[in-house]
């Protein structure tokens, strides 16, 4: 069984990362006003970080698994950009080396994203 | 040369009694911090990019190696800047507990509330447990060295309450209380604009904060608690003219909660506006709209002169 489809001939490489990025983002912001708005207290709200911690280990490690397949597209890099010959094969080795220029910019902002998590005591009543 | 001057201008407007620069309370030591390591970390990057782009352009005329110069784009352009930004957030967000306090109710010396309306600030003092004990105007006396509780409301508009040398702004919202935290580490008066456009008045809708020693600040406090009752022969001309129906003065009949309450008005530094003296309270209360253009208070051209004298006798006695 393969763990890594053989061929990715869909624009959705692309997006994964920022997508990831995306839900993240949603989950940490969205989670922590609920919890707040609900008027939660300090222990939740510590398990609350331990939780998106855990969601955030889960987005960096999606990202990183995207990046490792565009980096597999792109031939591991050892062709250079700008792959813009009118070929197929440029095709796939641009969209690879755009999908992980994305990824790595993903990566970053999800880290970013999370980094409140441990500046937060808890919620503003 | 020039370069110092143009620095000597705008530094010197970095003090004065309304400038996030010139701290005088916890919070705004805190955002002062904040400020300072941002403009520097800001600065180098600037600084440093600016050298390059001398360099590459005046200095080294010829073309870099092609993997020279990946390595330079990756380290300069993508790690770098990553490294510097995570950097700064990280600071900022550390910093956040100090720039923002928060505490629990209990833990206040004193409750204040401020409410915004157009275009004035009602203040009122609370007791212990929660109760209107005085209202003030436009002036906010705070004892030093104090853990300040000030819940924030808006009458009419949208109004945000900042006073640049104690803390942060914050929005006053009509139908919602928000908490601002304030503690003053240093003796003086501070000036706080509204700091969210609420009308024609707006850029006239000043605040005063009066930081004093806790002894002053007692005193003040207990004055204003135990105000002895004024003659009622004395505000006759105040009561006969209708002021009583906006306006309230403690220990009399005057109860009107439209208007700023006058109670102590003599010691007021500022009359809307304009400083307090005889002459612009005499124009105020002829014509509000002159001093605060759109002001709620109307224009009384019908009170005879003698009338408005006796009133603004009164009022420049009320102590």
């Amino acid at each position: 069984m393969r763990i890594f489809p053989r061929d990715l001939e869909t624009l959705w490489t692309l997006f994964t990362a920022p997508v990831v990025w995306a839900v993240h983002f949603l989950a940490c912001y969205l989670t922590v006003a609920i919890h707040c708005a609900k008027g939660g207290g300090e222990r939740q709200f510590a398990m609350l970080q331990f939780v998106l911690g855990g969601v955030t280990l889960a987005a960096l490690a999606t990202i990183a698994i995207s990046a490792f397949l565009a980096w597999r597209q792109w031939g591991f890099g050892t062709t250079d950009p700008p792959h813009d010959d009118p070929t197929e094969e440029a095709r796939k080795l641009f969209q690879g080396f755009a999908t992980l220029l994305l990824s790595a910019l993903s990566f970053v902002a999800v880290l970013f994203v999370a980094t409140p998590l441990l500046a937060i005591d808890g919620c503003f009543s | 040369m020039a370069a110092a001057l143009l620095s000597t201008f705008l530094l010197s407007a970095c003090t004065g009694p309304q400038s996030v620069f010139g701290a005088a309370g916890r919070e705004a030591s805190a955002i002062e911090d904040l400020i300072v390591v941002t403009a520097v970390g800001a600065a180098c990057a600037w600084f440093i990019v600016t050298s390059l782009l001398i360099y590459a352009g005046r200095v080294r005329r010829h073309r870099f190696a092609e993997e020279t110069a990946q390595r330079f784009i990756t380290w300069g352009g993508v790690v770098i800047p990553t490294v510097l930004l995570f950097a700064l957030l990280s600071y900022a967000l550390w910093s956040m507990p100090a720039t923002r306090p928060w505490f629990d109710r209990q833990q206040a010396d004193l409750e204040i509330e401020v409410t915004g309306e157009q275009y004035w600030w009602r203040i009122r003092y609370l007791n212990t447990s929660g109760d209107v004990a005085f209202e003030t105007a436009n002036e906010l006396k705070l004892p030093v060295d104090r853990r300040i509780r000030v819940s924030l409301k808006a009458n009419d508009v949208i109004h945000s309450f900042w006073i640049p040398a104690l803390g942060g702004k914050m929005d006053m919202i009509p139908g919602r209380t928000n908490t601002l935290w304030l503690e003053p580490t240093r003796i003086g008066s501070y000036r706080g604009p509204c700091a969210e456009f609420c009308g024609t008045s707006h850029a006239l809708m000043t605040l005063t904060a009066i930081v004093m020693t806790m002894e002053d600040f007692e005193t003040w406090r207990q004055g204003r608690i135990n105000k002895s009752p004024t003659s009622a022969d004395a505000g006759a001309a105040f009561q006969r003219n209708g002021c009583p129906a906006c306006h309230a003065i403690d220990g009399t009949d005057a109860k009107g909660l439209v208007g700023p309450n006058l109670t102590a008005f003599k010691d007021r530094l500022r009359l809307g506006a304009a400083a307090n003296t005889r002459d612009n309270l005499f124009r105020f209360i002829r014509d509000a709209g002159e001093f605060k253009p759109g002001a709620q208070m109307p224009a009384f051209p019908m009170i005879p002169e003698g009338e408005l004298n006796a009133i603004v006798d009164y009022l420049a006695g009320e102590t």
